[in-house]
């Protein structure tokens, strides 16, 4: 029995009947020129109308999307006034954000002798590495080098990247793969020990390296009970131990009188109080905007991604990069209805799956960088140009119109996941994709049987607030890790490179601010950079109706 | 689609009650259960993390009216029916132990020291029937009693964390406690090393791609686009049999 439509059917006849023929052909990688082209008309980020410049700030000028200079643009939660005078905690290194990046950075932290406290907006863990499917990418196989994966994530980039902060995620990458398997990581590994490693969109070697397609949750849950393992709960004894506290995240960053990161003020989400969180040194690990549905695409964040940390860090007075630039995952579920925008793996293109038109015809090489994908997608899916007569424009705008679309108007195209098992062997899904035949099954689609529908989804934070290789920013005492930063992509992220960074940067940012709050001398805290903003807005007639960080985007109906 | 502007377009007859922990609310059938919660005006803050089935944090239990059986799922992946009685499972207390994952022994005694309830379970299935990810817990739980700890990471992988089979379990176990301590095992010492990991980090610490790298870094624009067009793209797999 099939989950799809009688009418969606008939398009998978004809996908079935070119797979045996398709098997042997290859679509040819795009030339530079061919990305820049497809780039510009079709992918969400060159859509003019949709940015604009922010007017207020140390990057005041810089494009962003419009839903996301809106909440940067926002008013505080507090006011200057807030009483400061007697901190709820205090501790060594302050972590904001519970994800992979968080609790990297935690455990290092407290390796290097630090006492910390790390808060999360909902549980420890709900963050968007739980649900990273595909892969960590690491040059470890004989005929790869970090130099190679380097040119690998600075093409990918459009070679706008920070050439210190690839180099640091290239060289690192190695050792986390290390780490975490020291931490009793489960790998996908061959019986002699032989990391199993394949492709991803734009990778020129083979350095995927996986936990089944859960290798994000399997990155988070091990790093998590890590983190549980030292907390400072009284069985452990850990003098310098860690402590979590959970449905309180952070909304205004505290500097002293010396312009240095001395803390935060968090809200208890539950109690809707606020309290001042002392600390020597300050890590934002809290990922990226999903939520904020930019240009209104369906997104694979978690509830939380609400670029929260960009808004502190920018209003406290740090540069922002990047941020004109957003991912769009090519493949999010675009059928059924329930599960449109969530991931469905790149994985699924690395094991060989091509994805194919109506017509059941191969329309762009699987494995381009993931803008290129994305945007070969949107142009596959877009009706073509009416001629002017009857009101169409000139030019290249018009897309092929070889889209399916289902009984609720949603486009989409065919990912041939059947493919895999003759490419790869029977039973090659079930073992290496069990999330998404979980995913599909429960809407009674057998995806060893059956493609999938996809359609371009809103992934991935791309830019960011800027840093350097140690993580520390223009604000002494104040680092960044993850999602949240950017630079180390440049302007498109590689499948594999975020788990990745997380990781690499996590670790580098808990070791530098462990360093960093050993010597530090924090002076009287204040929220003079409060007053300030309110007072720019104030000067610039800056209004957006927005308190921000927003903290959670509101589904609920307005009747 | 999931955006804050898109509501699902139903007329009133469209709409089925379900019971939001006994309080009746109309809402469109098409809905997940915790899409159908906002629709009927809830602000989640408990009982909703990453909304895609990875995260654990929506456990819920219902009945159907007229149907004795208790069901299980998670919030965000369970479409609901007409007169289902509802109830979110955000947290539930759970005993976990404290360990040194770099001081164990990947051995049944390890298991049974940190956890001894394992030997407790009474084998009755309550926990396989409440799994969302359909994982035989049971099965897991009985490879545990065994010391089997290969076999105990191998049918846990897929778990999620959620609580489910704590929340219904008789002889009182954290069974996903439990098995996230025989992966950790697993992955540390039982899992075979890599050799060709080994050597790499040895080249790095030697400084063996320094120099690359540096070089890499004084490219200007042209030049690193130059090398970028000129790489060679590994071949990935190719159907079995076919060499070429």
């Amino acid at each position: 029995m099939s989950g799809y439509p009688p009418e969606m059917q008939e398009s998978i006849r004809r996908v079935e009947a070119t797979r045996m023929r398709r098997l042997k052909e290859t679509m040819p990688t795009m030339s530079l020129e061919e990305r820049e082209q497809v780039l510009n008309a079709f992918h969400p980020d060159y859509i003019k109308e949709k940015m604009r410049a922010i007017r207020v700030g140390v990057s005041k000028g810089q494009r962003m999307p419009l839903e996301l200079a809106d909440i940067v643009e926002g008013r505080p939660h507090i006011g200057p006034d807030f009483d400061l005078s007697e901190p709820f905690a205090e501790t060594d290194v302050l972590v904001i954000g519970g994800g992979g990046a968080g609790a990297s950075v935690a455990l290092l932290a407290q390796e290097n002798g630090a006492k910390v406290t790390l808060v999360t907006k909902l549980r420890f863990g709900d963050a968007n590495t739980m649900m990273a499917q595909g892969g960590i990418q690491a040059a470890d196989r004989p005929n790869d080098s970090p130099a190679i994966h380097y040119l690998d994530v600075i093409g990918g980039g459009h070679f706008t990247n920070v050439p210190e902060l690839v180099e640091a995620l290239v060289m690192d990458a190695p050792f986390v793969i290390k780490w975490l398997e020291d931490l009793g990581m489960m790998f996908d590994k061959e019986p002699d020990g032989t990391m199993v490693e394949r492709h991803g969109g734009g990778t020129s070697r083979m350095r995927m390296h996986s936990a089944r397609d859960y290798s994000g949750a399997e990155i988070m849950r091990t790093l998590r009970d890590e983190v549980r393992n030292r907390e400072e709960d009284g069985s452990t004894g850990l003098t310098t131990g860690i402590t979590v506290i959970e449905f309180s995240p952070a909304v205004e960053l505290v500097l002293d009188d010396k312009g240095q990161a001395v803390g935060v003020v968090t809200m208890n989400l539950e109690t809707e109080t606020y309290c001042y969180i002392k600390a020597k040194a300050v890590v934002m690990a809290t990922g990226g905007g999903g939520r904020l549905h930019y240009q209104g695409f369906p997104t694979t964040n978690h509830y939380g991604a609400t670029a929260d940390g960009v808004v502190m860090a920018y209003r406290a007075g740090t540069p922002l990069g990047y941020l004109e630039s957003m991912q769009y995952h090519p493949t999010g579920a675009a059928f059924p209805e329930q599960i449109v925008g969530l991931l469905v793996t790149e994985k699924v293109r690395g094991l060989g799956a091509q994805p194919v038109n109506k017509y059941g015809e191969q329309f762009v090489y699987p494995l381009e960088p993931r803008d290129v994908e994305a945007a070969s997608f949107i142009r596959e899916c877009t009706p073509p140009p009416s001629p002017p007569e009857l009101g169409g424009t000139e030019g290249g705008q018009g897309g092929r119109g070889n889209g399916i679309v289902t009984p609720t108007g949603q486009p989409g195209l065919w990912l041939d996941s059947p493919m895999i098992e003759i490419i790869q062997g029977p039973g090659t899904i079930q073992k290496n994709l069990p999330a998404m035949v979980r995913q599909f099954g429960r809407f009674e689609i057998d995806i060893t049987k059956e493609p999938m529908l996809v359609y371009p989804t809103l992934h991935y934070q791309n830019g960011g607030v800027r840093l350097r290789a140690d993580c520390s920013t223009e604000i002494p005492g104040l680092f960044m890790a993850g999602e949240v930063s950017g630079g180390v992509h440049g302007h498109n992220r590689l499948m594999g490179n975020s788990l990745l960074e997380i990781t690499v940067f996590g670790r580098r940012a808990g070791r530098s601010a462990a360093a960093y709050a050993q010597q530090a001398q924090p002076g009287k805290p204040t929220l003079a950079h409060v007053e300030a903003w309110n007072r720019e807005l104030e000067e610039t007639g800056v209004d957006t109706g927005v308190i921000a960080p927003i903290l959670l985007p509101d589904y609920t109906r307005r009747v | 689609m999931e955006t804050e502007v898109k509501e699902p377009e139903v007329t009133e007859p469209d709409l089925i009650p379900v019971y939001i922990m006994g309080k009746r609310y109309m809402v469109p059938p098409t809905l997940t259960i915790m899409k159908a919660m906002e629709y009927a005006g809830y602000k989640l803050i408990r009982g909703c993390g990453c909304r895609g089935g990875f995260c654990g944090a929506c456990g819920t239990a219902y009945r159907i009216m007229g149907d004795p059986k208790l069901y299980f799922g998670l919030a965000c992946q369970t479409v609901v029916q007409p007169d289902m009685y509802l109830a979110q499972i955000p947290f539930f207390p759970a005993q976990r132990s404290t360990y040194d994952i770099t001081k164990l022994e990947p051995t049944a005694t390890t298991l049974f020291t940190i956890y001894p309830e394992v030997l407790r379970c009474l084998g009755c299935g309550a926990c396989t029937k409440a799994c969302p990810q359909e994982i035989d817990v049971r099965q897991y739980m009985a490879a545990g009693m065994k010391g089997d700890i290969a076999t105990m990471a191998d049918l846990s992988f897929d778990c999620i964390m959620c609580g489910l089979c704590a929340v219904r379990c008789p002889a009182e176990e954290a069974q996903y406690n439990i098995a996230i301590l025989a992966r950790r095992l697993y992955g540390r010492y039982l899992a075979p090393r890599s050799q060709h990991l080994r050597e790499r980090l040895e080249e790095i610490k030697a400084g063996e791609f320094d120099a690359q790298l540096a070089g890499l870094k004084r490219l200007s624009r042209e030049e690193l686009v130059a090398r970028y067009q000129a790489r060679e793209i590994e071949p990935a797999e190719r159907p079995r049999g076919e060499e070429d």
